[in-house]
């Protein structure tokens, strides 16, 4: 039994160490410069990985902004508001978002989500919102706009989730306290429930950012996959798994091959450190209690 | 609204609550509710399309022929069904005991610092992007392979279920009581046949439960198998053959441009939730009435 218990570690430094070994070619030849390059040259062997870094963390930014107001508003509704009737239901149905495989997620949004917003979102948001710069562009329905709010239906049932399991951690004495103090129901869960779940919720945010960081299927799907960076929010993008999923199989050449396993060593250190960082946050609300229900 | 407020009016009565505080508690519930309202309309325009473009495609010749050449109609995902299940049947035969005796390791002997370590090491391990686990099983399986193979699809399957299946596993065998075990060493069983004989047994349920739940979360997936497993257009059931996947197929024909083959997709995306839900509800089915049986 410990032998299993050791091979989870084994695991971590395995993926660790084949990672390190696979681009050690690349980071002979590019240093840090890899990192802030943005020529991504494959036929003369020029790799700058700036382009997908951008793009992973616009997208999943993006993303957080679309989801957690909506996965937080779900979660206070289904603790707090809801009659017990529909409270069931409800977080088995938003569960269930949880379960469908990120390439059917893709398809979904190439063959719906895209034309709707290229037709309706897009003209309208360029209309009203275009002098900021970013609503700007032709309205092809596929890039980073397309990728975030994607990106968004996918993790709300995490942040919901968990910061449900949060909610509900909060003692019942602090709800009554505060609505005996003539509190209305809003000011209640404001004062005595958000505010005391306030690390837990931001670790339910982190963890779906990093789920958000490594999605490659769905975004790859609907990003454009072009290495460029650009302010607006309807111009194609790249992300670091998209890269990966695209031309690692046909990726000619050592230095190329190695370069696209540098930017997974990337991503991989990015998301440990994300959810390293999201597990402490969720542990010191709920106790070392396993935290269920997320993916 | 002629309520309570006037009937308090006294030296010692409560001020009734402001309007604008009764109104931000309205806005707020308003607002509550319309977020569960935006989340649970794509959940449920997702899984009406699907069905709605699933049903219409699925016929006999798609679940028993072998995809017919680029832009011919008609043919099928015959092998893609059954490879899906051959490197699944592979990750499972990895992944489950590893699982399970990395459970049992955190649940029995894991109450000290390595515990600590591997328990936060599994979690960590469970937001490594799947693409990530791709690169690793490419690396350590198709480079010695020379070609990509069911095998190498099915060990980096097998790294996404270790994680899941032990954090479930030792959940469910920390709620077994203690009492139990302490009876079976009263007897003089020795501590490692309590743990199986007993611990284990009394668990089994849960433990499979967490068994499926990996499975479902693995059986979607798509990114870790597009340099693995590889795909294939015709059968193939050796294990160290390019093999064709349900998830990867369906990728393939979405991003193509054949009507015919976008119809096939999605009769796909509706043969696999059906397969992942029917694993899923048979086992606990089986399982539940396994226990009452034996209870």
């Amino acid at each position: 039994m410990t032998v299993c218990g050791l091979a989870v570690l084994g695991v971590l430094g395995l993926i660790v160490y084949e990672l390190m070994r696979g681009s050690g070619l690349s980071w002979h030849a590019f240093g840090f410069k890899f990192f802030s390059g943005s020529d991504w040259d494959p036929v003369n062997e020029h790799f700058g990985a700036l382009p997908f870094i951008y793009g992973t963390l616009v997208s999943s930014l993006l993303a957080l902004v679309i989801a957690v107001p909506l996965a937080v508003g779900v979660a206070v509704f289904t603790t707090e508001m809801c009659p017990k009737a529909l409270r069931g239901p409800l977080s088995f149905f938003v569960e269930l978002l949880a379960a469908i495989p990120s390439v059917i997620y893709g398809m979904w949004a190439m063959f719906v989500l895209v034309p709707i917003l290229s037709q309706y979102v897009q003209p309208f948001l360029a209309k009203t919102l275009g002098w900021t710069g970013l609503f700007e562009g032709t309205p092809y329905g596929f890039g980073m706009l397309a990728a975030g709010i994607i990106l968004a239906i996918m993790i709300i049932p995490i942040i919901s989730s968990i910061t449900r399991e949060v909610l509900m951690v909060v003692p019942q004495h602090q709800r009554e306290g505060v609505l005996a103090l003539g509190a209305t129901r809003w000011e209640m869960i404001r004062m005595g429930v958000l505010r005391n779940a306030r690390a837990g919720i931001m670790g339910g945010i982190i963890l779906g950012l990093g789920r958000a960081l490594g999605e490659t299927m769905a975004v790859t799907m609907v990003i454009g996959n072009r290495p460029e960076i650009s302010k607006s929010l309807f111009a194609s993008g790249y992300t670091m798994a998209s890269v990966l999923a695209n031309e690692f199989s046909e990726a000619t050449g050592d230095v190329y091959l190695s370069a696209l396993v540098e930017i997974g060593l990337a991503l991989f250190l990015v998301t440990i450190v994300v959810n390293a960082l999201a597990r402490l946050l969720v542990w010191t609300v709920t106790r070392g209690q396993a935290v269920r229900g997320h993916a | 609204m002629p309520e309570l407020a006037p009937t308090f009016a006294g030296p010692h009565a409560v001020p009734p609550i402001s309007l604008r505080r009764r109104i931000t508690d309205h806005v707020m519930t308003g607002a509550a509710i319309a977020t569960v309202v935006l989340v649970l309309v794509p959940l449920i325009a997702i899984f009406a399309y699907l069905v709605y473009r699933g049903i219409g495609s699925i016929n006999w010749a798609f679940l028993t022929q072998t995809p017919k050449p680029v832009g011919e109609a008609g043919g099928g995902m015959a092998n893609a069904i059954v490879g899906s299940g051959l490197i699944l049947g592979i990750a499972s035969l990895i992944g489950v005991p590893f699982g399970i005796g990395a459970g049992i390791y955190l649940a029995e002997f894991g109450h000290n610092r390595l515990g600590s370590v591997v328990r936060f090491t599994a979690d960590v391990l469970n937001g490594v992007p799947s693409i990530v686990i791709g690169i690793v099983a490419y690396s350590i399986v198709v480079l010695y392979q020379r070609h990509f193979s069911a095998l190498a699809g099915g060990v980096a399957l097998a790294i996404m279920m270790v994680p899941t299946i032990s954090r479930t596993t030792e959940e469910m065998l920390l709620l077994v009581p203690q009492a139990l075990r302490e009876a079976a060493y009263g007897l003089g069983i020795p501590r490692w046949r309590t743990t199986l004989s007993i611990t284990l047994r009394t668990a089994t349920s849960g433990v499979i439960t967490g068994v499926m739940l990996a499975f479902a979360r693995v059986a979607g997936e798509t990114a870790p198998l597009l340099f693995t497993a590889f795909g294939n257009q015709y059968w193939s059931l050796r294990y160290d053959q390019p093999t064709a996947a349900l998830p990867l197929q369906i990728y393939t024909y979405a991003l193509s441009a054949y009507d015919d083959w976008h119809r096939q997709a999605w009769a796909g995306s509706l043969v696999l939730i059906i397969l992942i839900v029917a694993a899923v509800s048979a086992v606990r089915y089986v399982v539940r009435r396994g226990t009452f049986g034996a209870a």
